[in-house]
């Protein structure tokens, strides 16, 4: 057999083997690198480059060292999972560079950071100012997490004391022009329905190229053909303006009627309407 | 327009609101969002009674403009 022919089926054979190996060692190595994850990494990458170019003096003894950086850290990371020391040192441990908004100088020399590196990673992470940061920290990934202080703050709902409605995750009924029936099931919708709404929205099944369904069943459509305009879905937002119509045209009657007996039951259904709206606010508007 | 008609005219958007909430409320999944629906379905049903009521005595009054 000529040479190239070897290397070649060689290459294949550890070709496979480190794509199985990868997928065995676990998907946290990908997610985020510590310098020891980086390590591992690049010497199973020359090992195999060198096993398959058979600068190892065989194919087992290449083998033996592949398997030795494979079997190692697996072991190290099964290790880790069951104690704390051994993950402290394996992974590293999180550094506070700033706390309660002061940097500590000694914590930064300890991570061998410059002020500057500190401010670009601060910056990275959105905070120009020093005096916005609460609390910084360092991870074992070299990535710095920065929580800034309560009224720098990005706004929430809760921050407003705004009500807001618990909505789940919006369904994805078509893909490519295909209807997907597990999510329409899920929904307790059938295909029946998907075409009312596609001939109600006035578009062709074959032009849709996302559909989306929210938890109260509106349809949000993507064509193919971005010229033409999909209409949004209105339902929810044409209720909240009837309601309030109507509770408008109850207190106007009540204004109106010189019944006593009226007036008191139109002011009634206005403030009962009033209640209902506040009550579905969170439902339609949010 | 009448008074009566009016009153039919809101009746007829209450109507169809709640309608429209039924429908949410065959949709929805969630526990909560469900009752929330359900309740104020009913609730708007009820004020639809009254003006349904109403318009009955609007009509009885006058006679004359019964069914514009």
């Amino acid at each position: 057999m000529p040479d190239w022919l070897i290397i070649g089926l060689r290459s294949l054979g550890i070709f496979a083997l480190t794509l199985l190996v990868v997928r065995i060692m676990g998907k946290r190595q990908t997610s985020h690198l510590t310098f020891f994850d980086r390590i591992t990494a690049i010497v199973i990458g020359v090992l195999a480059a060198a096993t398959s170019l058979n600068l190892t003096n065989g194919l087992i003894n290449g083998l033996a060292a592949l398997a030795v950086w494979i079997l190692l850290p697996i072991f190290l990371f099964w290790l880790a999972l069951k104690y704390k020391t051994v993950r402290d040192i394996l992974l590293g441990k999180e550094t506070i560079l700033i706390n309660h908004g002061k940097v500590l100088e000694d914590k930064l020399k300890e991570v061998r950071f410059t002020p500057e590196d500190l401010l670009s990673h601060l910056r990275r992470n959105n905070a120009f100012k020093v005096a916005d940061v609460e609390f910084a920290m360092l991870e074992p990934s070299g990535d710095v997490s920065v929580l800034l202080k309560k009224g720098n703050q990005p706004v929430t709902a809760s921050t407003i004391g705004l009500q807001v409605n618990h909505e789940s995750v919006p369904q994805t009924v078509m893909l490519d022009g295909v209807v997907m029936d597990e999510p329409l099931t899920a929904m307790g919708l059938n295909r029946n329905w998907l075409h009312t709404e596609l001939e109600k929205a006035g578009v062709a099944p074959e032009n849709v190229f996302i559909a989306q369904v929210d938890s109260l069943g509106q349809l949000y459509l993507d064509l193919f053909d971005d010229a033409a305009q999909v209409p949004q879905p209105k339902t929810k937002d044409l209720v909240y303006a009837t309601l309030k119509k109507c509770q408008a045209d109850c207190e106007l009657y009540a204004l109106g009627t010189k019944a006593a007996s009226a007036k008191k039951n139109y002011s009634q259904c206005a403030a009962e309407l009033d209640q209902i709206i506040s009550e579905l606010k969170p439902l339609l508007k949010r | 327009m009448t008074v009566a008609a009016q009153v039919k005219q809101t009746l007829a958007s209450l109507k169809g609101t709640q309608a429209t909430l039924e429908v949410f409320h065959r949709i929805e999944q969630d526990e909560a969002n469900i009752k929330l629906l359900q309740n104020n379905s009913q609730r708007i049903h009820e004020i639809i009674e009254r003006l349904e009521n109403r318009v009955k005595i609007l009509e009885f009054e006058e006679p004359q403009y019964k069914g514009l």
